[in-house]
């Protein structure tokens, strides 16, 4: 199963190395990782999906606790949240194609941010099966090259994660 | 470093804060060490640490100069585990840094609390590959409780208090600082806080009450318990309230590597320590238990055997101030995480004895049926090396701090000195590093110049770090260097011997030098015992002698240390060969 983990780490140098450290050496995988600033100065956010048993995770998160940086670790996937990534595609895309690809976009509520005589550059977020169906569709296109962001996720509700 | 603005929890919360003029990071330095009561620093000089060194100079801090910079960390590591404060080393950029690290991890891996100050190229050097550049916090972080670059001297204040706050509170640790030269002479305002607040940070130290219920209804219930106890008992200064505990409580202990001496090896509910070579008691003991009431351990694998099969029949306890430490080897029924004593002092309130003379008796039989053997092969024959520790235990007085190398005279040393007392027994037991013992042995004998102290070796450790003779004499420090001889590299040649149909690839040390000659070319004492009949004689005269003594014992070279567990057995799955005697 996948766990999507928000971290709240003090916004000192290596903290980064730290965290993705302590994955590496203790044999975790990172699927993807996020990571911004937080409302709170000094305070950074890093959203991390970790695949693994609950056994696991909940050794990852103990482990990530004790590193001095890390303030706080939530694991998003045990409540209700919003998750989502962004995704940018650039697909083949000359002239008789582009108002197929068009329809595809806006279906997915996407939006075309740069087209040049043979490609299209599509901006697309969501959760990731959405990210997947938009990816399967415009392969028949032929996909020149992806970026993703990684996910980013907020608890529902007024509760937030907060730092202690 | 840039200055954290964490507000809503205070940074650095100042409650008497004292304002001092500007200093420079050097000085910052010695007074940060004079407000921890450092009495004493391990280190060794170089480029970098020029400034530091020139502050030091001046200072009447003690500074214990090795001649190999893993030797300084073995011995402040030796230092803080007598002792229980941190111990401090000092060393410069580069090769001075990166040959803390092996000292270093063996300190993580058993969480001793030291402070590590290594010099780095100056700020405006870092990250050119300048000369003796090495990204030591890079290098350090997966073996170190936390480290710094320090990049403003401003910063190096809360650091050093951090620092010293971190090694030596939770579960201790190293921590390292590494600072750029120039950064030991640039000026700023030195305010030292002792009172921290780091918002990532904060240990839990009294266990819970509904958890600590539980496990007394558990111990009530037990019909067959036992505490099985580790290094965590030391560091938490748990004896007291585990001896009392196991006394009300009836219930037996045993005590890994890393634990003994943290309940008196002479008492009757003691059955020793289990796991690969652990007594045949303590292993039957775990493995037919009904309650596990393990105390500061992290079951390794050392003592678990094959972990599937461990302990099947048990419920455990957990106690452990390290969280991550609970159910990351084992399932545990009752976690309590806390600090050790703590926990034991408020279990012992409420505690009643289940029903457990049976099982008590049980045991006793098995204690009568399997003692762990000590031959001896009489006068004239090699000496069996068992017999040297049983007489360096009988003849060193009582307070004798032991500290060994790693391998087989270090089983030997677990299974055959009686450790009575906490704080007397200091080893490489997580990482199982060889050459640790004897810059440890002069770590504890300068921080307890009136204790007798042996440092038990094997003839390969021994060369690991042979060259702290130096310092030892140059100290003249009265300590006893007992070198189990047997020419090989003993437990390798053991499983060799066992596992690998007696190919000895390697591990016959030919070559060694002359132990007693070596003594004598560092100015030391060297006395040899090649037969049974003058071995007590030698550790007499040891025991009277000043300054540092070696005695080379020369022992059977193909002793093996027994009972043992084949790695990755249960535990009651015994090899116990002995039968050479």
């Amino acid at each position: 199963m996948k766990h999507v983990l928000a971290i709240l780490v003090e916004n000192k140098p290596g903290v980064l190395s730290r965290v993705a450290g302590l994955f590496s050496r203790r044999g975790f995988n990172i699927d993807n990782i996020a990571v911004g600033e937080t409302v709170a100065p000094g305070i950074s956010r890093m959203t991390i999906t970790v695949e693994g048993s609950e056994k696991l995770v909940e050794q990852v998160i103990k482990q990530l606790h004790k590193l001095i940086n890390v303030i706080k670790v939530s694991n998003l996937s045990k409540e209700s949240s919003v998750m989502r990534e962004l995704l940018l595609i650039k697909v083949n895309a000359e002239v008789g194609y582009r108002s197929d690809i068009q329809q595809i976009v806006e279906t997915f509520r996407g939006k075309v941010v740069d087209v040049s005589p043979e490609s299209m550059v599509i901006e697309v977020t969501g959760d990731e099966e959405k990210l997947e169906a938009i990816k399967l569709l415009l392969q028949h296109y032929g996909i020149r090259e992806i970026a993703r962001t990684g996910k980013v996720a907020l608890l529902r509700g007024a509760a937030i994660t907060r730092e202690g | 470093m840039r200055k954290p603005e964490i507000n809503n929890k205070g940074y650095l919360e100042c409650e008497h804060r004292q304002i001092s003029s500007a200093a420079s990071g050097a000085t910052m330095i010695i007074k940060a060490l004079e407000k921890e009561n450092v009495d004493m620093v391990f280190g060794y000089p170089g480029g970098a640490v020029i400034p530091l060194y020139n502050k030091l100079y001046d200072s009447t801090l003690k500074h214990v100069l090795v001649r190999h910079e893993q030797a300084a960390v073995h011995a402040a590591d030796g230092y803080a585990r007598v002792t229980g404060k941190p111990g401090v080393v000092f060393a410069t950029s580069g090769p001075g840094a990166t040959n803390l690290v092996t000292g270093i991890a063996n300190a993580y891996m058993d969480s001793v609390p030291l402070v590590i100050i290594t010099g780095q190229v100056p700020c405006s050097s870092i990250g050119t590959d300048a000369f003796q550049e090495a990204d030591i916090t890079g290098i350090t972080m997966p073996i170190t409780k936390h480290n710094y670059l320090v990049k403003e001297v401003s910063d190096l204040p809360n650091i050093l208090s951090e620092a010293f706050f971190l090694a030596s509170t939770g579960r201790r640790g190293p921590v390292l600082i590494d600072i750029p030269k120039d950064i030991f002479d640039r000026e700023a305002e030195f305010v030292y806080n002792r009172n921290r607040k780091i918002p990532g940070y904060n240990p839990t130290y009294e266990g819970h009450a509904g958890q600590i219920s539980r496990a007394v209804k558990a111990i009530k219930e037990a019909k067959r318990p036992v505490l099985f106890g580790g290094g965590g008992l030391l560091r938490s200064g748990a004896s007291p309230a585990l001896q009392d505990f196991a006394e009300k409580a009836r219930v037996p202990v045993i005590l890994t590597l890393m634990g003994l001496g943290a309940f008196p090896g002479d008492n009757e509910l003691y059955l020793g320590m289990p796991g690969m070579h652990g007594t045949i008691t303590a292993n039957y003991a775990l493995t037919q238990a009904d309650l596990i009431i393990a105390a500061g351990v992290r079951f390794d694998d050392r003592v678990t055997g094959k972990i599937e099969e461990f302990a099947n029949n048990a419920r455990v306890i957990h106690i452990d101030i390290d969280p991550a430490e609970i159910g990351k080897n084992v399932n545990i029924d009752v976690p309590i995480v806390g600090d050790v004593k703590t926990v034991l002092e408020a279990l012992l309130k409420n505690v009643q004895p289940g029903d457990t003379a049976e099982w008590l008796q049980q045991i006793k039989g098995w204690q009568k049926n399997y003692p762990t053997l000590c031959g001896s092969n009489g006068a004239g024959r090699p000496i069996k090396p068992q017999f040297v520790i049983k007489e360096l235990s009988r003849l060193s007085p009582e307070n004798t701090i032991v500290a060994t190398d790693v391998g087989q005279h270090q089983m030997w040393t677990a299974q055959h000195f009686n450790i009575k007392r906490p704080y007397k027994f200091i080893t490489s037991g997580g990482l199982g590093t060889m050459g640790y013992g004897f810059p440890a042995a002069i770590g504890a004998k300068l921080a307890c110049p009136d204790e007798t102290v042996i440092c038990i070796t094997g003839d390969g450790s021994f060369q690991m770090n042979i060259q702290e003779l130096a310092t030892a004499v140059n100290n003249q420090l009265d300590l006893i260097i007992a070198v189990v001889n047997n020419g090989y590299l003993g437990m390798v040649r053991q499983w060799q011997d066992i596992f690998y149909n007696k190919r000895y690839a390697h591990t016959a040390l030919e070559g060694n030098p002359d132990f007693v000659k070596v003594a004598e070319a560092y100015g030391a004492k060297g006395l040899r015992a090649a037969g049974e009949n003058n071995v007590s004689s030698v550790i007499e005269e040891a025991l009277s002698e000043k300054g540092p003594v070696i005695i080379d014992f020369i022992v059977d070279p193909e002793e093996n240390v027994y009972p043992m567990v084949a790695p990755n057995c249960p535990i009651n799955e015994i090899i116990f060969g002995g039968a050479r005697s």
